[in-house]
């Protein structure tokens, strides 16, 4: 195997392959990083593969190939390497059982492992549809920020991803806050019957930002018992790169019952501004203890720590209606919300102060018609569609 | 409470009580609490030297007066005790029993004020400022919870009053036992003084060696000792806390409802354990124990740490801080053994295992996190059905082997061998 390949794209593609490679790798070879160089119909180029039999990445390039065939390296050294190297086309060749990389001046020479060893990679399975890049990142970001880390709850590992029509909905929940978004998408087949599955939350954020470079990505489903052994695995294509990740076998809980219909009392808040004071009055808050939020008409007086501790106080305006409530909230699950939203104005929905309260974000300004009950439905349609539920902190008395 | 003991006795209860002026703390220390509860529960015991402790690697949780006479401390090995006083009777202790009679002495010191800060099961800081107008002086309120706790519950304490928590804690460790001492305000200085250093709080066998290598025994010579020079040889913090002390300074209030600070459970083995699987199902034991005592006070959790020492006396600790505070322990152990299980360890030898909870509050009283409902399969990490209350009255009714989880009931052979004995 021997070929020319641009330093950057090279490095590009390494960089994102190693990246999901396992650090304590189940068997040798799943540190490696499979390298082909084939001659098709599109022309030559060169496929870089990882593989840890949860997640499977694969991306093509193009490259000047003399002679094609597939060799296996370290995949962490191999990307330390093309890293460094300096801005020169890269000659890659095998010699016996050893690599051999060349870009400028500077020469490498790598052993090889057992290609022969390396498991197959999952095929793609059948494509249900495409989605603008960017919007989805955004949205996945949004969500997977609520999923548990728990590994003794695994339906709450993951992200729950429902596609109906021409809707994604998708789900997270640590049993203490929900993060619901929806987004519009190009169903491969409009009237295909709707489905559901449980994404690993960590996995699908990782995956989500990685593949934002081709403007549209495309979602892939295996269909159970389509006999292809694509069945539990969803598949995402852009920008060249691939990758598949094999679903949860695990029942995400019924989420929908949790959202409130209606409320009490609701506040309008500048988010950096809120964001920034609920970061201050927290310098006092120790691990876990809450930080207190008193609404008032005209504003929202924030407070923690204790008297023979350190106390903080802070008052911000909001613009609120309803009677004053008291409530108390862990500050991270807080500012989580408001920081994933990405609005400037975000609107807090209560009952009373021991139930879930509601953030949405407000596109536009809080200053617009805030009486409408469906102001939060903004001018671009999509920030209404992000729900962050939290549970409040009961405090003592 | 070893070292305290080991002090001349003093004691002023008479009418001619010394000025309690400007001493509104009171330190009440039950006298040897877990022994006097099981001399009343079998007076035959009365006058008998009694440890409660277990096992013959494990330590002494209580000594009767009888027993210490023999030199047999808290917290000395069994092994050491009973070679002390080989006629001792040992008895297992029985958490469930102490707290039973705890709650019934803290039921009297609330009669006095509100402001009880529990410290253990069997000591406590009352601040009676606030009480002097309705329940009379210091003295007498004192007398008055002595006269209470003896006469309703049949037990003796001790009690200690003084300007400071520090000096009131000295004072009922002076009294011991069944003794009340006012140690007056403007006497301070002088009863600090001739004390040896390792009465002060925090000076143990280390520090104490240190302050020997400066030529400082007593209290007294602390007090006239250049803060620098503490400062060089204990470091900044610890020099200036033993120098206040020193000179009877204490700005720690009386706080309400601290109560423990954390509740462990811990079992030293006749033989070091070997297999990881036992060592796991010690854990159960040890983490069912410390639900049920956690349970029994109405608090919860909010850390989970384990204590592993292994044959050469190397201790490790691990904890994990829970956004819930839990008190069941089934929910103990699943932390218990995932802290256990992350250690690795490859062929142990484990001396002692120990499960403790801190960050205790009362089940509603404390700050909670709320969770969502989402059913009995997204329940955990605490068991939502009050299965640990159900066990508790069970327990209670039947005794303590009625109801256990299933892997730590005995093998069929040894079950029949415990229904034989009468």
């Amino acid at each position: 195997m021997k070929f020319r390949v641009e330093r950057d794209a090279l490095a590009d593609a390494i960089a994102w392959t190693a990246r999901s490679l396992p650090s304590r790798p189940a068997a040798p070879v799943l540190a490696g990083v499979l390298l082909e160089a084939t001659d098709g119909a599109d022309g030559p180029s060169l496929t870089v593969s990882g593989f840890d039999y949860e997640v499977s990445t694969r991306v093509s390039i193009g490259v000047a190939v003399v002679t094609t065939g597939r060799v296996l390296v370290s995949g962490r050294l191999l990307a330390d390497i093309t890293k460094a190297l300096p801005p020169h086309p890269v000659d890659v060749s095998v010699d016996g059982s050893r690599v051999a990389i060349t870009c400028g001046s500077s020469k490498f020479t790598l052993p090889t492992m057992p290609v022969e060893d390396y498991p197959r990679l999952p095929d793609l399975p059948a494509t249900a549809g495409t989605v603008g890049a960017a919007e989805f990142a955004k949205a996945v970001a949004s969500v997977a920020i609520a999923a548990g880390r728990d590994d003794t709850l695994p339906m709450l590992t993951g992200v729950r991803l429902e596609i109906d029509g021409d809707r994604l909905t998708f789900a997270a929940t640590d049993r203490y806050r929900l993060a619901v978004r929806e987004l519009s998408w190009s169903p491969a087949d409009p009237s295909a019957e709707p489905v559901q599955v449980l994404v690993p939350a960590k996995t699908l954020a990782d995956v989500a930002r990685s593949l934002t470079g081709g403007g549209l990505l495309t979602l892939s489903l295996g269909g159970v018992g389509t006999g292809n052994g694509s069945e539990g695995i969803i598949g995402f294509t852009g920008g060249g790169r691939h990758t598949t990740t094999r679903l949860l076998d695990a029942t995400f809980p019924p989420y929908r019952t949790l959202l409130p219909t209606e409320w009490t009392a609701s506040a309008e808040v500048d988010v950096p501004q809120f964001v920034d004071a609920l970061k201050r009055v927290a310098l006092v808050a120790d691990r876990g203890t809450p930080v207190r939020l008193d609404f008032a008409e005209g504003g929202v007086s924030l407070s923690a720590g204790a008297e023979d501790e350190g106390r903080a106080e802070e008052q911000i305006e909001a613009d609120y209606t309803g009677d004053a409530i008291t409530t108390a909230f862990n500050p991270t699950f807080l500012i989580d919300g408001l920081t994933v939203m990405d609005a400037p104005v975000a609107r807090l929905l209560f009952t009373t102060p021991t139930k879930p309260a509601v953030l949405r974000p407000l596109a536009k300004s809080a200053a617009g018609s805030s009486s409408d009950g469906n102001a939060e439905t903004g001018s671009d349609g999509l920030a209404s569609e992000y729900t962050y539920l939290i549970m409040p902190v009961r405090l003592p008395g | 409470m070893g070292r305290s003991a080991d002090l001349p006795r003093q004691h002023n209860s008479g009418e001619d009580a010394a000025d309690d002026t400007d001493c509104p703390i009171l330190h009440v220390d039950m006298d040897a609490f877990f022994a006097s509860v099981e001399i009343r529960r079998d007076p035959s015991l009365a006058g008998r030297p009694v440890i409660v402790g277990g096992g013959t690697r494990g330590v002494v949780a209580a000594a009767s007066y009888r027993a210490r006479e023999f030199g047999v401390r808290s917290a000395m090995p069994m092994g050491q005790a009973l070679r002390l006083c080989p006629q001792a009777v040992v008895i297992r202790p029985d958490h469930a029993a102490y707290s039973s009679v705890s709650r019934e002495v803290f039921a009297i010191f609330a009669d006095v004020t509100s402001q009880v800060e529990g410290i253990s099961l069997d000591e406590a800081f009352l601040d009676v400022s606030g009480a002097i107008r309705r329940a009379g002086r210091p003295v007498e309120i004192a007398r008055a919870i002595r006269a209470r706790v003896e006469g309703e519950l049949g037990l003796t304490c001790s009690v200690g009053i003084a300007s400071t928590k520090f000096i009131a804690k000295l004072a009922s460790a002076r009294c011991k036992p069944n003794g009340l001492l006012v140690v007056p305000a403007a006497e301070t200085q002088a009863f600090l003084r001739p004390l040896p250093v390792g009465a002060l709080w925090g000076v143990g066998a280390q520090t104490a060696a240190v302050l020997a290598g400066l030529g400082l025994q007593t209290v007294g010579e602390i007090a006239g000792t250049p803060p620098d020079t503490l400062r060089r040889a204990l470091g900044v913090a610890q020099g200036q806390h033993l120098l206040a002390l020193a000179r009877g300074i204490d700005p720690r209030q009386v706080t309400p409802g601290t109560g423990e600070k954390s509740i462990s459970t811990e079992r030293t083995f006749d033989r070091d354990l070997t297999d990881p699987a036992l060592a796991r199902l010690e854990l159960l034991r040890l983490s069912d124990e410390l639900g049920s005592r956690v349970r029994a006070k109405g608090l919860r959790g909010r850390t989970i740490a384990i204590k592993v020492r292994f044959g050469d006396f190397r201790t490790i600790t691990r904890s994990r801080t829970l956004p819930e505070g839990i008190d069941d322990g089934a929910a103990i152990y699943r932390i218990a053994r995932e802290l256990f299980d992350a250690l690795g360890l490859d062929q142990p030898r484990i001396r002692l295992l120990g499960v403790r909870a801190d960050q205790l509050g009362e089940g509603a009283e404390a700050v909670e996190q709320l969770a969502f409902d989402l059913g009995a399969q997204v329940a955990p990490p605490q068991t939502p059905t009050g299965l640990g209350e159900v066990m508790d009255r069970a327990r209670s009714r039947f005794g303590a082997q009625a109801l256990r989880p299933g892997s730590l009931v005995p093998a069929p052979t040894s079950a029949r061998r415990d229904q034989a004995v009468p």
